[in-house]
């Protein structure tokens, strides 16, 4: 008798599906009971009325999916050059978004100085192969083997270098994108479906195709060239690479440089869809949330992630927005990426860390 | 290994006469901890040459000195006739020196087939722009290397495991990956960090027969530390001593079994 009073009770809540199933349950009962104590409608506003506006408008639906996919295309974009850097250097750089900027200004800036617009796009690949060359040089070199805090507080440094640079070139004022001159689509289409009228722009439409053809062009390369190889052995271990003659240098140009394209890309398109000045950066701080839910060095992590935040947060502000007066698109997507820390810290797709003690 | 033994007297001395690589006088600090004091010996052309000492005695020190992860503060490392103590890793393997480490350094998300690739490296020199297109000639050098590697893995009998990432390999066989990125590079000076540490007998026997396969048929330079004092002696034709950090003992495993110095060391002296 004793040896089985001895024995502790099965910790069922250590399971994540019977731990998210009570939850779910709880979730699903407070809703019941909730609507039937609930003379007001809050409860029945928030569970069952933005259900019940998909199903009758679903060509809204469709829209708003849409919407949320091309920013979540976009937020992906971005969040793919961290993942990058953060893969091959362990560094976190804050100063992606800069970057963002920094490319798109410089392209337009060529452009109103009288280069004409393909010639303006190499030379802009050219500035950020400077750039990556010379953060190799200046910051990188001297503080390797320092710990990661300090990295990361150099990439604040250099977020700022960057905007003040930027603006004495530039100027601060707002710019338009050069989107006629690089023969990007302009307009929308209009579909009929589900007994209503969903409009596509064309811009969206080529920024999606454009953002993942980039996306499997980088997956091939790292996959299968020696250099994408170089820098998946860097982003697994810094001495092995050394040892098997991998320059950690060259290395690092490479990969800042790359995530100088992909800023240069993000630039191009988010400068299209609305304008382009230092605002930006706000907008590049989503891929935090994106990071968070897809982890930090996966790459499907960051698309997947990012396809997450743009339409949850889309749909978030259409159907339940106006609950609380509209306006959470701007900070839902932290919201859902704090959710998420709960039950997955690691991320979606990141590495789950099991140490040994 | 007796077959090996007999070999290795019967060659001219000539041969193996040349030192590929010599250091003399070389020390190491840490702040205020001395690492190496003053520590010389060479490692001759074809031959195997075993580091040996105690827990702390400076061995790995010594390696990470001859392929540039430390640079000595004091004293000279020659290596092919060239003076090179500041030597940055990739110079290092790039003048032909690889080795392996005491903790696995693999890159465990990578396949066996991918891990042994990246020991080619340096061989493979068709431009960014080729690779990117994954065409014409980068393809054709992709084809070519693969070959080489390939031959690696049937040379390691781990042709099962091509595949498979590295990281969920058993400790023996992610050993014996490792071997197989250095042995990609075609080293002249193959630096190996305790290649039997952790394994089974049956491990180790495999092992000494890929280092002394090496040896012999390509002609490889081996410097290894190892604490198993019988597989030192049966592999080795020569043996450096350190203890705390210094030189204590150099010579044949039959000299150095006998020097009153290494037996202090190795078994304590009564005082």
């Amino acid at each position: 008798m004793s040896d089985v009073a001895a024995q502790p009770a099965p910790n069922l809540l250590a399971k994540g599906w019977v731990k998210s199933g009570l939850i779910v349950a709880a979730l699903v009962v407070a809703a019941i009971v909730g609507a039937r104590l609930d003379p007001s409608g809050t409860i029945h506003a928030i569970f069952v009325d933005p259900f019940n506006q998909m199903a009758q408008a679903p060509d809204l639906l469709v829209q708003t999916i849409w919407e949320g996919l091309v920013s979540g295309v976009l937020y992906a974009l971005i969040a793919l050059g961290f993942v990058l850097i953060f893969k091959a250097s362990g560094v976190f750089n804050f100063a992606q978004g800069i970057m963002v900027v920094f490319a798109a200004l410089t392209l337009v800036g060529l452009y109103e100085k009288g280069v004409p617009a393909f010639i303006a796009v190499i030379l802009t690949l050219g500035v950020m192969f400077v750039l990556a060359a010379t953060i190799e040089r200046v910051v990188l070199r001297p503080l390797v083997n320092q710990p990661d805090i300090i990295l990361f507080m150099a990439t604040f440094g250099i977020t700022y270098f960057l905007i003040g640079f930027g603006e004495s070139v530039f100027g601060g004022n707002p710019k338009q994108m050069i989107t006629e001159q690089l023969f990007l689509p302009k307009g929308a289409i209009d579909l009929k479906m589900l007994g209503g009228i969903v409009s596509l722009q064309k811009i969206d439409i080529a920024a999606a195709i454009i953002a993942s053809l980039m996306i499997a062009v980088l997956g091939l390369f790292f996959q299968y060239t020696r250099i994408g190889r170089a820098l998946r052995a860097v982003a697994d271990s810094h001495k092995a690479a050394l040892s098997v003659g991998i320059s950690l240098n060259q290395i690092w140009v490479i990969v800042w440089f790359t995530a100088g394209i992909v800023a240069l890309i993000t630039g191009i398109m988010w400068g299209a869809r609305s304008d382009v000045s230092f605002a930006l950066e706000i907008v590049a701080l989503k891929a935090l949330p994106v990071l968070i839910l897809g982890g930090f060095t996966s790459i499907p992590g960051a698309i997947v992630g990012g396809l997450i935040i743009g339409i949850g947060e889309k749909l978030g502000e259409f159907y339940w927005g106006p609950l609380i007066g509209g306006g959470i698109e701007s900070w839902l997507a932290y919201f859902i990426a704090l959710g998420f820390l709960l039950f997955r810290p690691q991320g979606l797709f990141g590495d789950k860390i099991i140490e040994r003690i | 290994m007796n077959a090996h033994s007999t070999d290795i007297a019967g060659d001219p001395v000539t041969q193996k006469g040349e030192a590929l690589l010599s250091v003399e006088n070389v020390s190491l600090r840490f702040g205020g901890v001395k690492a190496i004091t003053d520590v010389s010996f060479d490692i001759r052309k074809g031959e195997i040459r075993a580091i040996i000492g105690p827990n702390g005695a400076g061995k790995t020190s010594m390696l990470n000195c001859i392929n540039g992860f430390y640079h000595p503060q004091d004293g000279r490392i020659t290596y092919k006739g060239v003076r090179r103590t500041r030597v940055r890793p990739h110079q290092a393997a790039a003048a032909g020196i690889a080795r392996t480490f005491q903790n696995v350094a693999l890159f465990k998300g990578m396949s066996t087939l991918d891990n042994i690739m990246t020991g080619r490296t340096l061989k493979m020199r068709k431009g960014f722009f080729w690779q990117a297109l994954r065409h014409g000639p980068a393809m054709a050098e992709e084809i070519e290397h693969r070959k080489v590697v390939e031959d690696i893995i049937d040379f390691l009998e781990i042709q099962h495991i091509r595949k498979l990432p590295v990281g969920k390999l058993p400790y023996g066989l992610q050993k014996r990956v490792e071997l197989g990125r250095a042995l990609a590079m075609e080293p002249e000076l193959l630096l190996l960090d305790e290649p039997m540490a952790g394994m089974n007998l049956e491990e180790k026997e495999d092992m000494c027969r890929f280092i002394l396969d090496m040896n012999n048929q390509f002609g490889t330079t081996i410097a290894l530390i190892e604490h198993d004092i019988g597989v030192v002696m049966d592999l080795s034709d020569r043996v450096v001593v350190l203890e705390y950090g210094r030189k204590i003992a150099d010579g044949t495993p039959g000299e150095v079994k006998t020097d009153q110095r290494v037996i202090d060391a190795y078994l304590g002296v009564a005082h």
